[in-house]
């Protein structure tokens, strides 16, 4: 019921207001289509960048004003067109056609005909004659269904419903209304017709599927959100058999994520009240405004679930690891645990030859003697087992459980045989779910045992395929196959074991290779890296490592790679001397071998002195002329990120200058995919803590596309960016550019973030960009909302960013008038809340924000009020000298006044002080003793109230009832 | 027997075969003689293992069991044909038994199965072989049907010429393509566990000899 209600609403809505935009906005921006207010936007736009008339300037800026008071009330009323939206030229001729297809003779189609009564279709898609268009008119069909008389019907805006009917002998329609209005074609059918109805509800099912395909095309269209495209994609569609259900579904889908887009759209706006940050209309304001909607679209963007995080790269995974730890594993192994189970059920409605002769097989496998077994075995191996149809065959003639039964008899050959056919299967990620419910593993483990070499081979080969998701690689360890495994890798001592001629045997070699293979698999999990390192492995891979097959170095630098994103194994691997190697072959021809060297690098560089052993052993040039080769991205991600955390020491910084690499990582900010973009900005943030390498990148043009990047979604990318930007905004020239192009505006923004880690690397980067800044004080006025915003930030309990924060305000607090309204927004009361922390970064910072917040009105009796001083005094017990300075100069400022002098010496601050001034660092020591100085005069003063013979009571203070020792103190030094 | 002659037996039959040391020789002379047991020389007389007990090692010590199969690797072993299995025939036999090569093997297995000697497995022979491979179910209307297609199997995957039989080449061919064809017809070769077991037995007793 209320959905009819909105919908004659919005029905009427329009009626009465055809082109609201037209309306609003004056012919002259009319546009063809209602709906399409972004390019109503753009054509505004043109309009603007074409004339630079002032006179059409000033219309211009009221015109964007009424537009952006209009753009929220659009937006509502876009929500209810949407529901109305099917109705246009193209959804009509979309449902027309597929209800074609699927007419004819016979019982099995839902009408015997439909058509249309006039061939010729104008430009806009209606068929209807021009007169009857104004009536909002599109076409007009003949339906002819299996059960009732031919239909004459008009397909409206408004709705559909019959005509008076078309008579053979006259040419024209009779356009009158005859009968109800129904929302489609579709519903005026199955009212009209019981076997059109009948026949749709069958025809249903077999859709289903389809309109999977469908949402998953609409997914990937939804950044358009222009319903318009969908009489664009259906046609697509019609190809898979797909009838009016899955169009009619797809639209749905299509309508509700638009609307949900639009929702959003309004959620964001409602944050940003105003899109104009500047107050002041000129030119550059309104290109900024326009950027500012387009900022808004994005971050609408960043709200759709789309995975924008990669698996296997970026530190992303390494902040997930830290949270989980041991409880979660790493990589792709989420989604491949998602993976549906039963994909293709209905699939055996024709079962292929194969699958009989292979349930055949099986049959003998189940009664034959060996010699059956392994005959039936040879046979099975000729089918195409990397086929699904064949492994899906194996399995659902109960082949399986045969096959990992044969594997605990003592008859070798049979083993060998099964081993054989469960390695090519388990490729199929059902078949390996299948294995492991079955208990193959644990049998598979005990296999490792087996004296003979080809089994073993088997064995893990088999492990490393099935090892490919969470539960069957705890299986494995919980089996103790890690343990098995590991021993493999140690072909030296493999080879002094007593051998047995056998025809089935392997190189030793070998052996370790496959053993490399499925700790390879199993290192995802990090249990099982754990125990790994546990068990030598991480020497016997190293040992390995200096061999020169690259069949087996890929497997052996995979699992280093993997084991390296935990804390211990990184310590095994520096201390085993693995680096050396893996930059020995990252100079390898082999790709994908140096793709993981530079994964393994990017993993282990993490540590301070594994980045001065890369540069001694030279890693750092084949990185940086790997650089040159993009073309695998894979390979580029990992290079990009083994530069990324090189870089962090300065001295490799340096080196990667000399290489050039700099001036070749400025090139690949554009084009590239998200995860080498993540790795290239975090490079680039790193090299930026060096002057000169800042000079290079503003040099070669790389602050714009820095800058551009601001814009995106990708939360480990803006991490990253912001870095940049901020390091980039230290030198003062380059911090021009910056500001020109508007990048402390969207840095600004980011602090709406919804991740912490962006907040906090905004908030980081908005301090240089103060600092630097022309007019600094002026550019943050002009941020509408922005003080606030950043005084809210304090209320955050992320710890980065209330450190972030309180490093912004001091630098936003150093301008008076900021400082005020800052002020007013109450950030004393805020600062003094977070007083309590015991984190020596915030504190420092913390610390630094509260003495320049002193110097306004009466901030210094206000903190005391708010207790922030007995918090502070504590501050100086900490061991971090930073920390004492701040602290110290907080304190200087606090002590102006009296109150807090007095808090100050009853929480024992005076010996803490006094140890300060000591100190070999000149502020602290300066800050120190005007502290003292501060409380020593407060001591004299009332020392002076007490006796009678100084009559000058300027100060009415409580008693010190200490003041003697306090006196004391002050003198000592 | 005297020192000098096993001497001489030793270092002859180590020429001969190519897969084992003198040790290993020794050893297995040792274990011949040990098992046909005191008979005393005679001359004329060729001291060997019969049949029955050829037949009961291959059973007890490498865990034989389908009555053919035996008296086809004792014939095998039994080169010149005369019933039983002398002390050259005994080691050279185990040569190829234990130690052979792929080769060795092919040809030794081909022998076997090639029941009645004509260079060819048929398809008479083949169901011969395998007809007690399948566990017979009682519900069947046709017991060897099984077995008939197990033979047609075999076939389609081995006879490379496509006529009807296998040829030493076809057999070859086939099992350098898949190793687990070399005994498709029947276990006719220790199996690998029992091979194990024999050597380790056999070989790391050196004292046992030395009393010889």
């Amino acid at each position: 019921m209320a959905k009819s209600t909105k919908l004659t609403e919005a029905q009427a809505c329009i009626e009465a207001n055809r082109n609201p935009v037209a309306k609003i906005l004056g012919l002259d921006y009319k546009v063809i289509d209602e709906i399409s207010e972004d390019s109503s936007v753009l054509s505004i736009l043109d309009k603007i960048t074409k004339d630079d008339d002032p006179a059409s300037e000033t219309k211009m800026k009221i015109a964007m004003l009424l537009k952006q008071l209009d753009l929220h009330l659009l937006n509502h009323t876009l929500k209810h067109i949407s529901l109305e939206i099917r109705l246009n030229p193209g959804t009509f001729k979309n449902d027309i056609e597929l209800l074609k297809r699927f007419s004819g003779k016979g019982k099995q189609t839902v009408l015997e005909f439909i058509d249309y009564t006039s061939d010729y279709e104008f430009s806009n898609g209606c068929r209807a004659p021009p007169w009857r268009q104004l009536r909002g008119e599109i076409c007009y069909v003949l339906v002819k269904p299996h059960d009732a008389e031919i239909l004459c019907v008009t397909c409206s805006k408004g709705g559909v419903f019959l005509n008076g009917g078309k008579t053979d002998d006259e040419e024209e329609v009779n356009y009158e209304r005859t009968g109800e209005i129904y929302k489609d074609l579709v519903t005026l059918l199955r009212e009209k017709s019981a076997i059109f109805s009948e026949n749709m509800s069958k025809q249903g099912f077999l859709h289903v599927r389809s309109c999977h395909l469908c949402t998953e095309k609409v997914r990937v269209s939804e950044g358009q959100q222009k319903e318009k495209d969908q009489p664009d994609e259906t046609p697509r569609k019609t190809e898979d058999a797909t009838l009016h259900k899955a169009s009619t579904a797809s639209h749905r889908s299509a309508l509700e994520s638009s609307r949900i887009n639009l929702g959003k759209k309004q959620m964001t706006k409602r944050l940003e009240p105003s899109l104009n940050w500047k107050t002041t209309v000129d030119a550059k304001g309104k290109r900024s405004s326009v950027r500012d909607t387009q900022g808004g679209k994005h971050e609408g963007r960043l709200e759709k679930p789309r995975p924008s995080i990669l698996p296997g790269i970026a530190q992303f995974r390494k902040s997930v690891q830290k949270v989980e730890d041991i409880i979660s594993d790493s990589t792709s192994e989420s989604e491949e645990d998602e993976e549906p189970s039963e994909r293709r059920k209905e699939a055996n409605a024709d079962l292929p030859s194969e699958y009989w002769q292979i349930q055949k097989l099986v049959k003998y496998l189940k009664r034959g003697n060996q010699t059956a077994t392994v005959i039936a075995l040879c046979s099975m191996k000729d089918f195409k087992l990397a086929q699904e149809t064949c492994q899906l065959a194996i399995r659902n003639v109960g082949g399986l459980e045969v096959l990992i039964n044969l594997l605990e008899t003592d008859e070798v050959k049979c083993q060998i045989g099964s081993l054989q056919i469960l390695k090519e299967i388990s490729h199929n990620p059902q078949i390996r779910r299948n294995i492991v419910e079955l208990g193959g593993l644990p049998v598979m483990v005990n296999i490792l045992d087996s004296p003979f070499k080809c089994l073993k081979c088997l064995a893990a080969e088999t492990i490393a395929n099935v090892a490919k998701f969470r539960r069957a690689r705890r299986a494995v360890r919980r089996h103790g196959g890690i343990t098995k495994l590991v021993a493999l890798l140690d072909h030296e001592q493999n080879s002094t074991e007593p051998t047995y001629s056998s025809l089935y045997e392997t190189k030793d070699v070998e052996v370790a290779r496959c053993g490399a293979l499925a700790l390879w698999s199993c290192s995802k999990s990090n249990g099982n890296k754990e125990a790994i390192r546990k068990t030598g492995g991480i020497h016997l891979l190293a040992q390995l490592l200096k061999t020169s097959h690259e069949n087996m170095l890929i497997p052996v630098v995979g699992t280093l790679q993997e084991c390296a994103s935990e804390e211990n194994c990184r310590a095994a691997i520096k201390a085993e001397r693995i680096i050396e190697n893996l930059v020995k072959n990252l100079n390898s021809e082999n790709e994908q071998l140096q793709e993981h060297c530079a994964m393994a690098i990017y993993q282990c560089a993490e540590d301070e002195e594994t980045r001065h052993l890369m540069r001694r052993h030279g890693g750092l040039k084949p990185l940086a002329s790997l650089l040159n080769e993009t073309d695998n991205k894979e390979r580029l991600a990992a290079v990009t990120g083994a530069i990324w955390k090189c870089s962090i020491s300065k001295e490799n910084a340096t080196k990667f200058r000399k290489y050039k690499a700099i001036e070749t990582l400025v090139g690949l900010l554009t084009d590239q995919p998200e995860e080498v973009l993540v790795n290239v900005v975090g490079a680039l943030g790193e090299c930026c803590q060096e002057q000169e390498n800042r000079v290079i990148i503003r040099k070669c043009g790389g602050i714009q596309p820095l800058v551009k990047l601001l814009v995106g979604t990708n939360q480990a990318l803006l991490v990253n960016v912001t870095k940049a930007v901020g390091a980039c905004a230290v030198e003062p020239e380059s911090m021009m550019i910056i500001d020109s192009l508007d990048a402390v505006r969207l840095l600004w923004s980011l602090l709406k973030s919804p991740h912490p880690e962006v907040k906090a690397s905004a908030a980081w980067a908005l301090c240089p960009c103060i600092q630097n800044a022309k007019d600094a004080g002026e550019m943050v006025r002009s941020f509408i909302g922005g003080l606030e915003l950043v005084v809210s930030l304090l209320k955050s309990d992320n710890k980065e960013v209330l450190a972030s924060v309180c490093a912004a305000i001091t630098n936003i607090a150093k301008d008076q008038e900021n400082l005020a309204i800052i002020t007013d927004y109450g950030v004393v009361p805020l600062l003094s809340k977070i007083a309590n922390t015991t984190d020596d970064k915030l504190r420092q910072h913390l610390a630094e924000a509260i003495s320049r917040c002193c110097m306004w009105g009466r901030n210094r009796e206000a903190f005391g009020e708010h207790r922030a001083v007995g918090l502070l005094v504590r501050y100086l017990k900490s061991n971090d000298a930073n920390v004492h300075r701040a602290t110290a100069q907080a304190l200087y400022q606090l002590s102006e006044d009296a109150d807090n002098c007095i808090t100050m010496h009853e929480n024992g601050a005076v010996k803490l002080l006094l140890d300060m001034i000591g100190s070999s660092d000149h502020d602290l020591q300066e800050a120190a003793a005007g502290c003292i100085s501060n409380i020593r005069r407060l001591a004299l003063a009332i020392d002076k109230a007490r006796y009678p013979y100084n009559s000058n009571r300027h100060y009415k203070l409580p008693s010190i009832t200490q003041h003697r020792t306090c006196h004391s103190h002050a003198q000592e030094p | 027997m005297n020192r000098k002659k096993l001497q001489k037996l030793t270092d002859s039959l180590t020429k001969t075969s190519k897969h084992f040391n003198k040790f290993e020789v020794k050893c297995l002379i040792s274990l011949f003689y040990n098992l046909v047991g005191d008979v005393t020389e005679r001359q004329g007389v060729v001291i060997g293992l019969d049949r029955n007990a050829f037949r009961n090692i291959l059973h007890v010590t490498f865990g034989m069991t389908d009555d053919m199969t035996m008296d086809r690797v004792f014939r095998g072993f039994d080169k010149d044909n005369d019933g039983c299995v002398s002390v050259t025939e005994w080691v050279c036999g185990l040569s190829v038994f234990l130690r052979g090569t792929l080769e060795e093997k092919m040809k030794y297995c081909f022998e076997v199965f090639d029941l009645n000697g004509d260079g060819f497995i048929s398809k008479e022979e083949m169901f011969h072989m395998l007809k007690n491979s399948l566990l017979k179910q009682p519900s069947e209307e046709d017991p060897d049907e099984g077995v008939k297609d197990l033979v047609e199997i075999t076939l389609k995957k081995m006879d490379r010429d496509h006529d009807g039989k296998l040829s030493v080449a076809d057999y070859e061919q086939a099992v350098r393509e898949e190793t687990l064809l070399l005994e498709a017809f029947g276990p006719c070769l220790p199996d690998p566990k029992s091979q194990m077991e024999f050597e380790a037995q056999v070989f790391e007793e050196p004292h046992e000899f030395s009393e010889m």
